[in-house]
């Protein structure tokens, strides 16, 4: 073999010779990705995520974490001889004085708004989809890992200035820690290193916040993306894509210039919300002292159903042998978000259980095709939704000439009618659709055009549809209801027949479906 | 089952259809000057940036429709990276869509499980490896390495144990006591009765002794609404009735839900609201829940005056302040 000539070829050849990278890299060169737009709600998160770590680098040049209590002497004239802590100097610091400083804490900001909102998204996509059934329940759970991280992280984040606003999000946190029973007060002065604010938790959060969670992050993307190229892609349903086979372009060139550009694309736009629209301007705000508080606050978007669960909260607290139990802040603040991630984390495996299906399922699920799916992804949803709103009831209801009492009784009530409701009617709208599909298979598409039978009778000419349309909306299987075993086949009574039961149940609403056209390709279960 | 017309079967991709730019050179041209423009105008948004940054003086501002007055400084700095950004990002999506192959390529899966015989070969390997380190028989190792390795990974727990003190009674007290004088904040005067006109509120504080300087921990549990009111307007028992003073009544302005400051005060229906989670407080009624999420008054500080007319805490607070806790008895 001849040596390499070129400059290229020879750094290639160096290091071949010391790691044997070219095997690896010629078969993954040409690995190949589906393309389809929804696919890419995932690379927004992780672009959002390469820019929080470039313009964070940027900002902790600058930022001082300490609340060290200073006189404000910097340019801000409003600002001017007021007390405020070095964390706070410092932020007004880089808004006014670093040239670029203010851009660079707009891109963090909307970087990590984009970020939170391309998760979700992201998990929408994956859920309504069914993209988290056997093999990718692993990387389900990684995801609703990097969600909580990301609530987490976004929150110490905007907490980090030490504004008015940040320190009432700071103190509400306090709170949910102090309310924890037997434990509480302990772990409330541990995190604070004494009563609250006291002066520690700017240096001990900016830790969790710089290195602490983003390494986290760091090794969950890498393992999400790892498993990604490992498992290879999920594809939506169409001709020629079977469980077998994955198709769509190769990595190079074609996403590589795809995905490349469209991190830049994600960055641009970050760049032009930064330029144009402010967000946090924490200098209205002013530094953060426990005796004040401007009205209106509201925490940044992914928090807002936290928030909203405990302004709907009853004023329950138990008082007994000498001891408090707040169910106002546990219940909002801890048990519903507990069991909201908990059943989240675990639905891959729920789902498996009532469907009986241990299958692998590369190919995607239209929504419309899992009824039950779909109408417990708007259920859930429409919860999420009904929190978020009162979330921002204060601002809703000087929006909208409402009262605060008006709106908190409507998500009061509506919180437990709203979610069946949307059950409901989602699960009907995914059988018609069914039905429309059904229809157009079987008696093709209308075409607007009107003919008159030698009867005199008008009617509307059909066409049929094209055979790859045909095969797109007819190549899913329909799920056939789990029987409930009272006794197995020696009949020998199953000891877990109340099990049994309810998942007979389940099954059952699983598999309403409108029967498809062209034959009963049932799926069997081995 | 009803059959309404045959099996419909997987008819396979569909024929690669050819773009304009695959077939036709003229358009090939075009689609490379587009995307040449789009790089270029990559660059012009970069010397923007580059500009602003060296000729913009951060204490410029401009108007903007919409936007209102804006740092000029950080809006073309955005702008210029924008532009820069968006258009490198567009170009290289353009060069990807019209001019790379655009053909689909089926690539193979492959069962994640691995062969049955590679399952038992690797059990066989793992059972005699273990048996040849004696793993099952050597329990006194087990046992005592499971000891050693909980020990150790239990430690590590003890050196967190300074990131604060215990909380002791700190969370049971505040700095009112017999006599402290309620002060302005801000301002650090001293209050006379006649200062407030009924239906004022302040916002005030334990006066400081000489010596003594104000922590805002001490501000998060010694905030205290003085609020005036028409004496025949409140509807108390003998006892809270006797803790106001011509009308003026004296709350803790710490939330009893979750410890925000309660700093609206509405005149017209005598209500105190949290700005967190509007918890409404009844003040006529000792600051009794009338809405909201908290599930307790707020604590009222029994006032009166001094020798020199100043007004001062008759005694400490009965209760704790701020959000609950589990120590807290009532």
């Amino acid at each position: 073999m001849s040596a390499p000539q070129t400059p290229a070829g020879k750094v290639a050849n160096y290091v071949d010779e010391r790691t044997g990278a070219a095997k690896w890299l010629k078969k993954n060169l040409t690995k190949v990705f589906p393309d389809h737009w929804s696919f890419m709600l995932g690379e927004i998160a992780l672009y959002s995520f390469i820019i929080l770590l470039l313009s964070g680098v940027f900002l902790t040049f600058w930022f001082d974490p300490s609340q060290r209590e200073v006189l404000y002497q910097g340019s801000y004239q409003p600002l001017s001889g007021i007390k405020m802590s070095a964390a706070y100097v410092s932020t007004l610091h880089i808004s006014f004085d670093i040239r670029g400083g203010l851009l660079m804490r707009q891109i963090h900001h909307w970087a990590a708004l984009l970020f939170m909102a391309a998760i979700v998204a992201h998990l929408l996509r994956v859920f309504f989809t069914g993209a988290y059934r056997k093999p990718r329940e692993f990387n389900w759970i990684i995801g609703v890992g990097l969600l909580t991280l990301g609530i987490v992280e976004g929150f110490l984040g905007y907490s980090l200035p030490d504004d008015l606003l940040s320190g009432t999000g700071i103190r509400i946190a306090e709170a949910i820690i102090q309310a924890m029973p037997v434990v509480g007060s302990y772990l409330s002065f541990f995190a604070f290193g004494g009563p609250f604010p006291g002066d520690a938790f700017i240096p001990r959060i900016f830790t969790v916040h710089v290195l602490l969670l983003p390494g986290l992050f760091l090794a969950l993307i890498t393992a999400h993306l790892m498993l990604v190229w490992y498992q290879k892609h999920t594809q939506y349903p169409g001709p020629g894509r079977t469980e077998k086979n994955v198709v769509g372009y190769p990595l190079m060139p074609v996403y590589m210039a795809k995905a490349g550009g469209f991190f830049f694309i994600v960055f641009g736009v970050t760049a032009l919300l930064s330029a144009l629209a402010s967000i946090n301007p924490i200098w209205l705000y002013g530094p953060y002292t426990p005796g004040q508080i401007s009205a209106g606050s509201q925490p940044d978007w992914y928090m807002g159903w936290l928030d909203g669960l405990v302004r709907m909260s009853p004023p329950i607290e138990t008082h007994a042998f000498g001891h408090t139990i707040s169910w106002n802040i546990l219940i909002p603040g801890l048990i519903v978000p507990g069991i909201l991630f908990t059943g989240m984390a675990l639905y891959p495996f729920i789902e498996s259980w009532f469907t009986g299906d241990k299958r692998e399922h590369h190919l995607l699920d239209r929504p419309r095709n899992a009824p039950n799916r779909t109408a417990l992804g708007a259920m859930s949803l429409t919860f999420i939704l009904v929190t978020l709103l009162n979330g921002g009831n204060d601002i809703i209801a000087t929006h909208f000439s409402l009262t605060i009492n008006q709106i908190m009784w409507f998500s009061r009530i509506g919180i437990f009618v709203l979610p069946p409701i949307a059950y409901v009617i989602t699960k009907r709208l995914c059988l018609s659709l069914q039905r429309a599909d059904r229809d157009l298979v079987l008696h093709g598409k209308e075409t607007g055009r009107l003919m008159m039978s030698a009867e005199g009778e008008f009617i509307e000419v059909h066409e049929p549809i094209s055979k790859e349309k045909a095969w797109t909306l007819t190549q899913h299987e329909q799920p056939v209801a789990l029987e409930h075993l009272t006794e197995d086949e020696h009949g020998v009574r199953n000891p877990n027949s109340r099990g049994s039961k309810l998942r007979a149940r389940i099954s059952r609403a699983d598999a309403e479906q409108i029967q498809k056209p062209g034959g009963d390709t049932h799926r069997e279960i081995e | 089952m009803s059959h309404e017309i045959e099996p419909i079967s997987d008819p396979g991709l569909p024929d690669h259809v050819h773009r304009a730019t695959d077939t036709n050179p003229v358009a090939e041209k075009k689609a490379e000057r587009q995307v040449a423009i789009l790089f270029l105008l990559s660059a012009v948004g970069t010397i923007l940036f580059i500009a602003s940054y060296i000729f913009i003086p951060t204490t410029e501002f401009i108007f903007l429709p919409v936007m209102g007055t804006t740092n000029a400084h950080e809006l073309f700095l955005g702008l210029g990276l924008a532009l820069a950004l968006l258009f490198m990002g567009l170009g290289a999506v353009h060069w990807a869509k019209t001019l790379m192959p655009d053909e689909e390529v089926i690539a193979e899966r492959h069962e994640f499980r691995s062969e049955e015989s590679d399952r038992e070969d690797f059990v066989a390997t793992v059972k005699e490896r273990a048996a040849a380190a004696g793993l099952g028989r050597r329990s006194l190792i087990k046992r005592t390495l499971g000891l050693s390795g909980g020990l150790l990974a239990a430690s590590p727990l003890l050196l967190l144990r300074d990131l604060g003190p215990l909380p002791k009674n700190q969370l049971q007290t505040t700095s009112w006591k017999t006599g402290t004088r309620l002060v302005t904040d801000p301002g650090n005067r001293a209050i006379k009765p006649s200062d407030l006109e009924v239906g004022a509120v302040a916002q005030v504080l334990p006066q400081l002794l000489p010596g003594e300087e104000r922590t805002l921990n001490n501000i998060g549990k010694d905030a205290v609404l003085l609020i005036r009111l028409r004496p025949e307007e409140f509807e108390l028992s003998p006892e809270r009735l006797s803790w106001t003073y011509e009308g003026i009544i004296a709350f803790s302005k710490i939330c009893s839900h979750m410890g925000c400051a309660v700093a609206l005060y509405e005149q017209q229906t005598k209500h105190l609201l949290c700005p967190c989670h509007q918890s409404t407080f009844d003040v006529p009624r000792a600051a009794k829940v009338i809405f909201g999420p908290a599930a307790r008054p707020l604590p009222q500080l029994a006032i009166t005056i001094d020798s020199e007319g100043y007004l001062v805490a008759q005694k400490p607070f009965t209760e704790p302040v701020g959000p609950s806790f589990w120590e807290r008895s009532s």
